[in-house]
């Protein structure tokens, strides 16, 4: 089906006429069919404008085009009318009808589609408007509206495989210098510079290299790669066959989580295209450099993300990490010089490239360069993918793209990084968000997840949560890790119980400190940041659940009591309706009351009650 | 040849050794649990941790597979790196509170079980050292025994903790189990030996007909080495 392209010049004019053949003033309407979206009914509402645009013969006056995650996915499914640029949300099959009839024929704004402020109200036409994509900076995850993730041709169209080309020209070293100089730093987990990286492997002894693309995203939670490797494939391959050929590689892997079968899927129609098109194989582009690779599922276990277990996976042995103080670089995969990058790492590469590490290196902070994509959840408004450059502070991040906390409450933390991520109090909100920034306070950036938290949020639970996920998911080789987290959740669990002891926060403090030093690899090391963090900013609260047998944020259900308060209570006979087991009771206009011996603290009550008129303490 | 400090002295010691290696060379001792000079390296247990560099690089690294390198500093004994050991111990003796070769060491050590920790009461005395496995698989060559699970469920046992038909009997994990997890038993007469679960019929030495290996060892020792059954039928009193 594709042609093969021969050279950079052919590129160039398939390029150029697959744009001439595309009128930009044509009307457009894009729909995002990511995994988000998806899962709101999105491929109903495809359907459905096929069918519409085919029976309305507007198939040739309109282009159709499905894409990959655009990012704010709880607002999906979503539609962008092109060329005014229109950002319609929640559309159903029965919008489909009024969007061709009203908006693309007669040019009118159906006011029921258009995202308002949840906060102010305001509503917003255009999707530059809407302040959740006007604050950030889309360099590498903005493609994804543009390009529908089976068609090159749409790849080709926005200069796709441009990079490649001027990559192809110049010398290996000088490409390598390119990304030095850009100073990318691993978007995994480590933040360790891709450049020197890259050097390590092209100078280290042996064959064959390896290049492998780490898209086993264990973070609940985080999903950029997924939906880098969803929407734009051919963005991903393209980074890595430069670094394949800045580092002298003939041989790739794509290690992609198996719980992602679209992503799986659509690399995998990428790579095939790819083949024919000549971008991948012999003679790339008739460069005389040859490159090819192959997707290989993981089970799935989280600490298969990590770097040796990888390999050990890759190589077919159990996941477990390695120790040695050898780097990959040296003897990686098969005890072969191996280049690991995460899928967003590999996907800066062609930016680079294009406009020169120069350039790249004029965004973000002082040591963290470029823009990094965060996930962003929680109590928040606008949950989803934001993209923005390294050194945006957390309050912009938070309130001005996320809108602040839900239901206008408080924020209390939030927690970077992953599930290993520690968590960031009120006082931190103007930090600028880097590598180091976030070390410092006690988190790490992580794969880039963030979880707004609000004043609900107990910590010492909080804690309890992370490092019972991370004791399940360890995998149990060395000491301090498979043991020390389970003591530690034991703990815990004691402290939310309300049988924690004196010196419980001590031993909490030198055990953490024990297993962050004695490890194996990096997430027995990290584990304990949840638990440390919350210990530092919130020692208080700790306290309270240990010397007071009280949970100062009414969760903890050991150690808390539901009761009502008469000053508010208006007899309304509401809660006695919802309580699930009888405990709350009273007559029609008096005050009512809780028999704490019943109560489970469910707390159906409280949410019923329509006077605040429930006390939690 | 590389010049390192451990612990203040000047030390001089071949490329390619582990700063274990060395440290045992010249007489400083280094706890270990999971370290056996016959057998790779595998880095689970830490206790052989030992603190490199200094001021803000100082880190924590095990010993036991640490390279050493020209200008090297180890401190062997610093507060980071008792607290690491105290931990794994306190951790172990909470898992294993059956282990009396455990509980002496923790002796030897000056540690004491951490009272916080409950003793778990599963009765294992298995600290996941690894030897056993490493042993059966690069030793005996025969892979027996592996783990399953991950995590606190981690365990040893053979593939789905079922009688294993490769496990040659030969006991090698059981003697180089640290703890004593590794059941063997033989029968009063010394004709049968059960290990991992499973029955192994012993054969008597053709000279003084002491009961002596199991048949399936000797085939195996047979097979990988071609040397005749018959003559492998002697005790190694009698040879
Ligand atoms: C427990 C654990 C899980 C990890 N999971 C991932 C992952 O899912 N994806 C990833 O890219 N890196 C993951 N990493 C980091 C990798 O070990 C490695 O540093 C990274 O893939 C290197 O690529 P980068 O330098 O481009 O970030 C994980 C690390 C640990 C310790
Ligand atoms: S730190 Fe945890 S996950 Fe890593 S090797 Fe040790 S037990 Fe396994
Ligand atoms: S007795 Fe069986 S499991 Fe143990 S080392 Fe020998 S062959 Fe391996
Ligand atoms: S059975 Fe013994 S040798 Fe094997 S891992 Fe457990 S403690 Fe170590
Ligand atoms: S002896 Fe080094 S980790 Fe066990």
């Amino acid at each position: 089906m594709t042609i093969k392209i021969k050279s950079f010049g052919e590129l160039k004019e398939l390029q150029e006429k697959i744009k001439a053949g595309r009128d930009p003033r044509k009307p457009g309407i894009t729909l995002c069919v990511g995994t988000g979206c998806l899962a709101h009914g999105a491929m109903k509402v495809a359907d459905a404008f096929r069918e519409e645009i085919d029976k309305r013969g507007l198939s040739v006056k309109i282009d159709f085009r499905k894409t990959g995650c655009h990012g704010f996915c709880e607002r999906g499914p979503m539609v962008i009318i092109s060329p005014e640029n229109i950002f319609y949300q929640h559309v159903k099959v029965e919008d489909v009808g009024d969007i061709l009839e009203k908006t693309i024929l007669k040019g009118e704004v159906i006011d029921g589609l258009l995202y308002a402020n949840p906060q102010s109200g305001e509503k917003y036409v255009h999707e530059d408007e809407v302040p959740f994509y006007k604050l950030q900076t889309r360099t590498v995850f903005g493609m994804n509206s543009k390009v529908d993730p089976k068609n090159m041709e749409d790849y080709l169209a926005v200069d796709g495989y441009s990079a490649l080309a001027k990559a192809l020209a110049m010398n290996p070293e000088d490409i390598v210098r390119e990304v030095v100089t850009a100073n990318l730093r691993g978007r995994g987990g480590g933040g360790f510079p891709a450049g020197r990286k890259w050097e390590e492997t092209s100078k280290a002894k042996g064959s064959p290299k390896y290049v492998i693309c780490n898209a086993d995203e264990g973070d609940p939670g985080a999903y950029m790669d997924r939906s880098l490797l969803e929407g734009n494939p051919h963005l991903v391959l393209e980074g890595m066959i430069i670094g394949a050929f800045a580092i002298g590689s003939s041989e790739g892997y794509i290690y992609v989580r198996n719980e992602y079968p679209l992503a799986v899927e659509n690399i995998n129609v990428a790579i095939k295209q790819a083949r024919e098109a000549g971008l991948l194989g012999e003679n790339i582009l008739g460069s005389g450099f040859s490159f090819d690779l192959k997707v290989n599922r993981g089970g799935g276990a989280f600490v298969c993300g990590e770097s040796s277990a990888l390999f050990a996976s890759l190589e077919g042995r159990a996941g477990e990490p390695r120790a040695k103080y050898v780097h990959a670089t040296e003897k990686g995969l098969y005890d072969k010089p191996t280049n690991l990058n995460n899928v967003e790492t590999w996907a800066n590469v062609p930016f680079i490239i294009q406009n020169g590490g120069d350039w790249y290196a004029g965004i973000g902070t002082d040591h963290s360069k470029g823009t990094k994509i965060f996930s962003l959840v929680g109590k928040i408004n606008n949950t989803g993918l934001v993209e923005v450059p390294m050194g945006t502070s957390m309050r912009e991040i938070v309130f001005d793209i996320g809108g602040g906390i839900l239901n206008n409450r408080k924020f209390k933390a939030i927690q970077t990084g992953g599930p290993s991520g520690g968590c960031i109090p009120e006082a931190y909100l103007d930090m600028p968000v880097d590598y180091d920034e976030l070390t410092k306070v006690g988190s790490m950036m992580g794969s880039g997840g963030m979880i707004v938290m609000d004043e609900g949020t107990c910590m010492v639970d909080l804690a309890r949560y992370f490092t019972n996920f991370l004791a399940s998911e360890s995998c149990g080789k060395c000491v301090p890790c498979r043991e020390g987290l389970q003591r530690m959740r034991e703990i815990l669990v004691d402290i939310t119980e309300g049988r924690g002891q004196e010196a419980d926060i001590e031993l909490l403090e030198s055990l953490g400190a024990s297993i962050k030093d004695g490890a194996l690899c990096a997430l027995g090391s990290s584990a304990p940041n949840p638990v440390l963090s919350t210990i530092r900013y919130f020692r208080d609260e700790y306290e309270a659940h240990i010397k007071e047998k009280r949970c100062p944020a009414g969760v903890c259900k050991a150690l808390i009591t539901y009761s009502v308060d008469p000053a508010k209570c208006t007899g309304c006979t509401l809660c006695a309706k919802v309580c699930p087991v009888g405990a709350a009771t009273g007559e029609k206009k008096k005050v009512h009351a809780i028999d704490p011996d019943k109560c489970t603290r469910c707390g159906a009550c409280k949410e019923s009650c329509q006077f605040d008129a429930i006390i939690v303490r | 040849m590389v010049n390192l400090t451990i612990d203040n002295r000047k030390i001089q010691a071949e490329e390619g050794q582990t700063i274990l290696d060395v440290a045992r060379k010249n007489g400083i001792t280094i706890p270990t649990l999971c370290h056996n000079d016959a057998l790779e390296p595998s880095g689970s247990c830490r206790m052989c941790s030992v603190e490199i560099g200094e001021g803000a690089r100082a880190k924590v690294v095990t010993s036991c597979l640490y390279p050493v390198a020209e200008g090297l500093v180890v401190n062997s004994g610093s507060e980071r790196v008792k607290n690491v050991r105290r931990t794994v111990m306190q951790l172990l003796l909470a898992r294993s509170p059956e282990s009396e070769q455990l509980a002496r060491m923790a002796e030897d050590l000056g540690i004491h079980p951490e009272p916080r920790f409950k003793p778990s009461e599963d009765g294992s005395k298995c600290i996941l050292c690894r030897l056993c496995v490493r042993t059966c698989e690069t030793v005996v060559g025969v892979s027996a025994i592996g783990f399953s699970f991950r995590g606190p469920e981690k365990n040893v046992c053979t593939p789905f903790h079922e009688s294993s038909n490769i496990c040659i009997g030969c006991g090698a994990c059981a003697s180089v189990c640290p703890t004593g997890h590794i059941e063997m038993h033989v029968s009063p007469s010394g004709d049968v030996r059960t290990i991992w679960g499973r029955d192994f019929k012993m054969a008597a030495c053709s000279k003084c007909g002491l009961y002596f290996a199991p048949e399936d060892q000797l085939t195996y020792i047979s097979g990988r080495t071609g040397v005749p059954m018959e003559e492998l039928m002697v005790c190694s009193s009698c040879r």
